[in-house]
């Protein structure tokens, strides 16, 4: 059993007050700093948007070409990992760390298989030449346009692969922590931010899904 | 001099806990972090204000006989992006904010300290890019990057400079995520909101601005830089793009960060028009919620920087209205400062009158603002040396006074010692004098039409030039003065009280200069913000 | 002296005397506020200076003053805002019946283009009283052709044509600035614009040696590039009939519609995939790098008058106008 005094200040740093003060700061910090992110992608959506609807039908080739399965499978995969790492957090909250570490590397784990999956997507549309610039083979009418849609396509989810990348790192990193048994009950700061980060990846992806592979679905 | 008799063992504090190098370069102390980022953008300011020079220069005849029209490019260029990205967005939150936002509301640092230290990293990486992208030849697309000139056409470094903008943006971030988070859950007891002092009120308000604009700038120019790295199009109308959503992209942010640099400044005039007038700042809410009322409109007006871009009329309409709004509260702000020296106990301080040169020149560059809303004025005048004097009065006459200003105030307790008094009325009546010269021929020479970014004009605008240059070499004077008797002080300064000016802020209840930890204990607010008699009246006279 | 020193510009068009009276209607009021101020705090700083006033009398603020503070200057600035938009509002507003003029921006020069066939560069001539509208567009980078004296500017972009109007009040020899940064030699991608008086300008236009009208190289060119084949001037075409087209709207194949204008015919040539008239095929292709700016402009040119209910009046025979003619 430890001491009281000490329990309460483990894991404090010098200066915040108390630990809730530390919890409440850390969670404030995530918040605010995805209200950032949310913003960064904020311009690209706002990009989408003009194009989107200056060439609807541009858009809708666009979409026309992308794999939906390789799309829905990688949403498939994300809510699934998103889940595990709410249980994660649960986890943590009752105590149970190497539970709490296992939930957390299945999660990352499956964000290695997103990116994997990117990846297949990524060399289709190379081998397929709907690639902006140089490597563009496609026949279509309004090339332009369409050229745009995967412009954006790609910098919207490159953006977002990096950001599975972090938090593939994030979430692997945190569970070798918690499976040290770093965290308790009281202070698991770390699971809970990282946890909100990995939601947000989740969310981003949950927008970009539909806007850009299910355009072509919704005209048909 | 009073340093002889200074004590013989020094008190602890943030200075003098470690004199190593590596304690600073890795320090996660705030008010430490502070003094790195006020040296590093004093160099900033240095490098921007030699790039000033040189455009002076250049105009003092109408032929471009100084230097060629590529090499003019490039100095109003960087002249442009060190001042507005290396010294003005940082100026007073990443110095005297960084510094004083913890103390003024009982905090022992910020929040997440070691982003702080990675903020000024960042910074730090970016001011270097930009200096080796100044001295290997240097940008000239003009500090906004309008497309498709800088992604098309442009055969300078405008990819290595994107890239320092974009650190640079994250490090303003980092600043603000700290700062909302800090006085959102790091309030010493006792600290209401309608307790915290104004100058909280304006960073907070200018944290939003950071974290809500930075982004959508970063993106936008990241988008400049993979559209001129690989031949895409989103902004290249050759490819079917629009150049005109870049303008769209670049003034969301950019247009707020005008309130970034401004809204500081304004937040240290509160500061110190306050204590000079022993005053509590008339209308203390008002002036507060102005803040805030700033920082929401002025995501609100980015379209007034492209009436004449060829936006459609309506979307003109709505963007000169929403201009005229956030007009209001900084209207507002001017009133009552000036009302806060009605029936005050007035002192006329180096601070005092850089704060009244402020409400001055700031008075005049927002109704200046008023002719640029207007929409068929705005036609006339838009990239005219009249929207160049403009921005000056706010940014020069308002943020820089405003900074200033608070260098002078808090440098007692930044350093312990006190600057020499003569010597800074000296250089702030030189700076106003020097600045007015300088700009306020510019509007003229804005009516009457002379282009910005022009290196060589028609002869009959020399006259109004030659004022100008003549200006800026009096400004140049009286920018280099603080610069030496600040860092005469350091070492001869007298030493001062902790709280030399009877001034209310917390910062003041800890000794000069600080411990590393602020407060020796955690203070309990009982009072309200400004009240004076809480501290004892002070006997100088200056 | 005000050669050297001047402080005012000359006042050489309609809007700029619109202009000129909000400016000066600023300035007092402006003006009044800021001597006001700055008063003020002269006062304060005198009256209560600490040795006066040691002691400072708390205040804590006033409601009445902040309301008054606020609806004031708000009411002033509604007033600026109403006055300004109208001002704008006229000078978005070229009147029907303008005198045409086709601009192209390029690094670093001017090009105009005027329909009877005169081309200039660097310098316009236009005439005295009569509107005179721009069409606008650059071969590069984004330009503003600005006319101080005139009080009016607009930005020329790249792939889209901008309009720009103004009516002339005084004959005269006036700046023309290229005011949106644009690369090296901005400042020197200036020229000036020349007032004549109507019977000069019909002079100057019909002297020179034009190769025939704007309309009619759009014309040569309109057969030359094979438009003709599908643009037939009958309903048998694979394309629409042009033939009174231009000015009207159009339905197209996504069911929206769009009006026929300078930009949806420049467009139409440059990617015809993009928006199809409906009951046509996109068999179009596409003209992208075989036709220029100028050769756009005269095919743009070329359209609208396939519009215009009869040719154009012999420009020799066209009446002097009126100074004073508005619409």
């Amino acid at each position: 059993m430890h001491d009281r005094a000490i329990a309460a200040t483990h894991g404090l740093r010098h200066h915040f007050a108390d630990l809730d003060q530390q919890r409440e700061s850390a969670t404030l910090g995530m918040w605010v700093f995805l209200v950032t992110e949310i913003m960064f992608f904020g311009g690209l959506f706002a990009a989408y948007l003009v194009y989107r609807t200056a060439h609807y039908d541009a858009w809708v080739t666009g979409s026309e070409h992308m794999d939906f399965w390789f799309g829905t499978i990688n949403t498939v995969i994300l809510l699934c990992s998103s889940l595990l790492v709410a249980l994660a957090v649960h986890a943590v909250q009752v105590g149970r760390n190497k539970t709490c570490a296992l939930y957390l590397w299945i999660a990352s784990a499956m964000g290695v298989a997103f990116l994997v999956l990117k990846g297949f997507e990524y060399h289709a549309h190379i081998v397929e030449g709907a690639v902006p610039g140089a490597l563009w083979k496609l026949t279509v009418p309004d090339p332009q346009a369409v050229q745009m849609f995967f412009y954006i396509y790609f910098v919207m989810t490159g953006l977002h692969a990096l950001h599975v990348t972090i938090g593939i790192i994030l979430l692997a990193v945190i569970g070798w922590y918690a499976a040290k048994g770093a965290y308790s009950p009281a202070n698991h700061n770390s699971v809970h931010v990282s946890g909100l980060y990995w939601h947000f990846v989740d969310v981003v992806w949950i927008f970009l899904y539909p806007l850009l592979y299910l355009i072509a679905h919704k005209k048909a | 001099m009073a340093t002889i008799a200074a004590p013989a063992v020094e008190r602890e504090n943030y200075l003098n806990t470690d004199f190593s190098v590596r304690s600073w370069l890795l320090t996660t102390d705030h008010k430490r972090i502070a003094i790195l980022y006020l040296i590093s953008i004093t160099a900033m300011f240095f490098v921007g204000g030699f790039a000033a020079t040189m455009i002076r220069l250049e105009l003092l005849t109408p032929a471009g006989d100084l230097m060629s029209s590529d090499t003019y490019n490039k100095m109003f260029t960087i002249h442009g992006v060190v001042m507005v990205f290396f010294f003005l967005i940082p100026s007073i939150p990443a110095t005297l904010g960084n510094f004083l936002v913890p103390m003024m509301i009982g905090a022992r640092d910020l929040a997440f300290p070691r982003i702080n230290l990675a903020s000024w990293y960042l910074y730090i990486v970016g001011a270097g890019l930009m200096m080796y992208v100044v001295l290997t030849g240097g940008i000239d697309t003009g500090w906004t990057f309008y497309v498709p000139y800088s992604s098309t056409y442009s055969n300078t470094h405008v990819i290595t400079a994107i890239v320092a903008i974009f650190l640079a943006g994250f490090s303003s971030i980092f600043t603000g995520f700290n700062f909302i988070v800090t006085i959102h859950r790091m309030r010493a007891p006792g600290l209401t909101w309608s307790r915290l002092p104004l100058f909280i009120w304006g960073h907070y308000a200018t944290s939003v601005i950071q974290v809500l604009g930075t982004p959508v700038v970063a993106i936008a120019l990241t988008l400049v830089a993979l559209e001129r790295a690989f031949h895409l199009g989103i902004f290249d109308p050759r490819l079917g793009g629009d150049p005109v959503l870049f303008q769209h992209l670049f003034w969301f942010y950019s247009h707020p960060a005008v309130y970034i640099m401004i809204l500081p400044s304004m937040a240290v005039i509160s500061e110190v028009v306050s204590t000079f007038s022993r005053k509590r700042v008339f209308g203390y809410i008002a002036v507060a919620l102005a803040s805030i009322a700033i920082a929401v409109l002025g995501f609100l007006v980015w379209a007034h920087h492209m009436f004449v871009a060829g936006i459609s009329v309506y979307a003109a309409l709505v963007f000169s209205l929403l201009s005229y709004f956030v007009a209001v509260p900084s209207a507002i702000k001017v009133f009552n400062w000036t009302a806060t020296m009605y029936k005050g106990s007035v002192s006329l301080t180096t601070p005092m009158l850089y704060a009244i040169g402020f409400i001055g020149l700031f008075t005049m560059g927002g109704m200046t603002g008023l002719y640029l809303a207007a929409l068929g004025l705005d036609v006339h005048v838009h990239d005219t040396y009249f929207v160049i004097a403009h921005f000056h009065y706010i940014m020069v006459g308002g943020a820089v006074m405003g900074y200033l200003a608070g260098i002078h105030f808090w440098w007692p307790k930044i350093s312990g010692r006190m600057y020499p008094e003569a010597w800074g009325k000296i250089a702030a009546a030189t700076i106003f004098i020097g600045f007015n010269l300088t700009f306020f021929p510019q509007f003229v020479l804005g009516y009457l039409g002379m282009p910005r970014r022009y290196h060589s004009y028609p002869p009959e605008f020399q006259v109004l030039n030659v004022m100008s240059s003549a200006g800026a070499s009096i400004l140049a004077v009286g920018y280099v003065l603080p610069l030496i008797y600040l860092l005469w002080s350091l070492r001869y300064g007298e030493v001062v009280s902790d709280n030399p000016w009877g001034a209310t802020g917390l910062e003041w209840r800890t000794p000069s200069p600080p411990p590393t930890e602020n407060f020796l204990e955690t203070p309990v607010v009982t009072w309200e913000a400004y009240d004076y008699s809480t501290v004892s009246e002070v006997p100088v006279a200056r | 002296m005000w050669q050297t020193l001047p402080l005012w510009p000359v006042r050489a068009s309609t809007l700029a005397n619109r202009t000129d009276a909000l400016m000066i209607f600023m300035l007092a009021v402006t003006g009044f506020f800021t001597v006001m101020i700055f008063t003020l705090i002269f006062i304060f700083a005198m009256k209560f200076r600490r040795a006066r006033n040691p002691i400072a009398t708390q205040i804590e603020g006033s409601n009445t003053l902040e309301a008054i503070w606020t609806l004031i200057p708000f009411g002033i600035f509604m007033v600026m805002f109403v006055w300004s938009a109208s001002i704008y509002m006229t000078w978005a507003q070229p009147p029907p019946d303008s005198e045409e003029i086709f601009v192209v921006g390029k690094q670093w020069m001017w090009k105009f283009q005027h329909p009877e066939g005169q081309r200039e560069i660097d310098q316009l001539h236009v005439p005295l009283g009569r509107a005179v509208r721009l069409t606008m567009i650059s071969q590069d980078v984004i330009h503003s052709l600005f006319l101080p004296e005139f009080r009016v500017k607009q930005d020329v972009l790249p792939g889209r044509y901008t309009t720009l109007w103004f009516q002339t009040t005084k004959p005269g020899r006036y700046h023309l600035f290229c005011t949106q940064y644009c690369g090296t030699m901005h400042a020197g991608m200036i020229g000036e614009v020349v007032v004549m008086e109507p019977a000069a300008y019909q002079a100057w236009l019909s002297g020179g040696n034009a190769e025939g009208s704007l309309a009619s190289t759009g014309q040569k060119l309109f057969q030359q590039l094979g438009c003709t084949t599908c643009h037939r001037f009958d309903t048998q075409g694979r394309g629409p009939n042009l033939v009174g087209a231009y000015g009207k709207p159009v339905l197209l194949d996504d069911g929206r519609t769009v009006t026929v204008d300078d930009n949806y015919v420049r467009e139409s040539i440059l990617t015809p995939g993009a928006k199809v008239v409906a009951g046509f095929k996109p068999i179009m292709p596409t003209f992208q790098g075989i036709v220029n700016e100028e050769q756009l402009l005269s095919l743009v040119a070329y359209i609208r008058s396939l519009s215009q209910p009869a040719q154009r009046e012999p420009v020799n025979n066209r009446p002097a106008a009126p100074a004073t003619r508005s619409r």
